[in-house]
């Protein structure tokens, strides 16, 4: 079990997680966000190699409207 | 006449009207908006996903970014690093290169902190991005930007959703006569006539959203706003006449009676 912080929010995992089964699970389509894991940006093509450890802090973000 | 194209970078525009998608009650108003504007970009922002609500709708449903072209946008960051951060991961989302830097320096009036805004200004270039800078209308700085190799240069009209209208237009028509990158003037317009003006003194473009997404009629607000801009263009390109002190008289009094 791990315990990350997902957009600001502590979630714990018991299962062992790729960004890619994160994202299934979070039903978010993988196409239209960018991910950044303790402060580094990923790149897209390497969501299924990346497993999340104990105290990652992993930022999943969208567009939305903005001026 | 030479046809008259608005290019900013290598991005040939359709519009000289650039819409913003905050503030509208939905997304379909948003996207409704967008389309009687006839703005071919339009300036969205990066937030978190919501985790917690899945089954909310995305701005992407609505305004198809292979239809029009998104220009992310800096939006809350408040110095040069988190706009950097904001705009490399909007770069990994889209592979947009063409994005919107805003540097804000202060809550009450959201005016930009130039010196965090130049400092951005010159890592992102370096980091091949085209930006397009939400600046003071400073002539100076706005000259400064340029050097740094802004793609365009954004002063302001008044402060941001303030809908206060264009209040220097002298320091407007120097940044513009001085510029050989497209000036488009962002924040502050309040109504039509604002971009009709802002077009008339020589800007380049206008970047609105406040204005068309706060009228009670947004869709109208914004084919007024399309039709406001195109003909401030005309106007500018027309040649306005010379102001005169007192009357002349538009009628010949060659053959009075």
């Amino acid at each position: 079990m791990s315990k990350i912080q997902l957009n600001g929010r502590k979630i714990e995992l018991s299962n062992k997680h790729s960004i890619v089964t994160l994202l299934k699970k979070y039903k978010i389509d993988g196409k239209k966000i960018a991910v950044e894991l303790n402060g580094k940006i990923i790149n897209r093509n390497k969501y299924k190699l990346i497993y999340l450890k104990n105290k990652d802090k992993i930022e999943i973000v969208h567009f939305i409207g903005g001026g | 006449m030479k046809k008259d194209t608005f290019k900013i970078s290598d991005q040939i525009l359709k519009s000289r009207l650039i819409v913003g998608t905050g503030k509208y009650k939905n997304f379909k108003e948003t996207a409704d908006a967008v389309k009687a504007s006839g703005a071919s970009m339009v300036t969205i922002a990066v937030r978190r996903v919501n985790i917690l609500d899945k089954k909310k709708p995305l701005l992407t449903d609505y305004l198809n970014p292979k239809k029009i072209k998104y220009l992310p946008n800096t939006a809350g960051c408040f110095n040069a690093d988190e706009s950097l951060r904001t705009l490399r991961l909007a770069r990994e989302m889209g592979g947009w290169k063409m994005v919107k830097l805003e540097v804000l320096g202060d809550k009450k009036t959201l005016y930009p902190d130039m010196i965090e805004t130049l400092k951005a200004t010159k890592v992102l270039v370096k980091e091949g991005f085209k930006v397009l800078v939400y600046c003071s209308d400073d002539p100076l700085l706005a000259k400064e930007l340029e050097y740094l190799g802004a793609s365009a240069v954004m002063p302001l009209a008044s402060p941001i959703g303030s809908g206060q209208g264009i209040q220097n237009k002298i320091n407007l028509s120097i940044i513009i006569k001085n510029a050989k990158v497209p000036i488009i003037v962002d924040a502050g317009i309040g109504s039509a006539s604002d971009a009709t003006i802002a077009m008339e003194l020589g800007c380049d473009g206008v970047l609105v959203n406040s204005a068309i997404a706060k009228a009670k009629k947004s869709v109208l607000m914004a084919e007024s706003f399309k039709n406001a801009v195109v003909s401030g263009r005309q106007s500018f390109l027309a040649g306005k006449m010379q102001k005169l002190f007192y009357a002349d008289p538009s009628t010949p009094s060659k053959g009075l009676i």
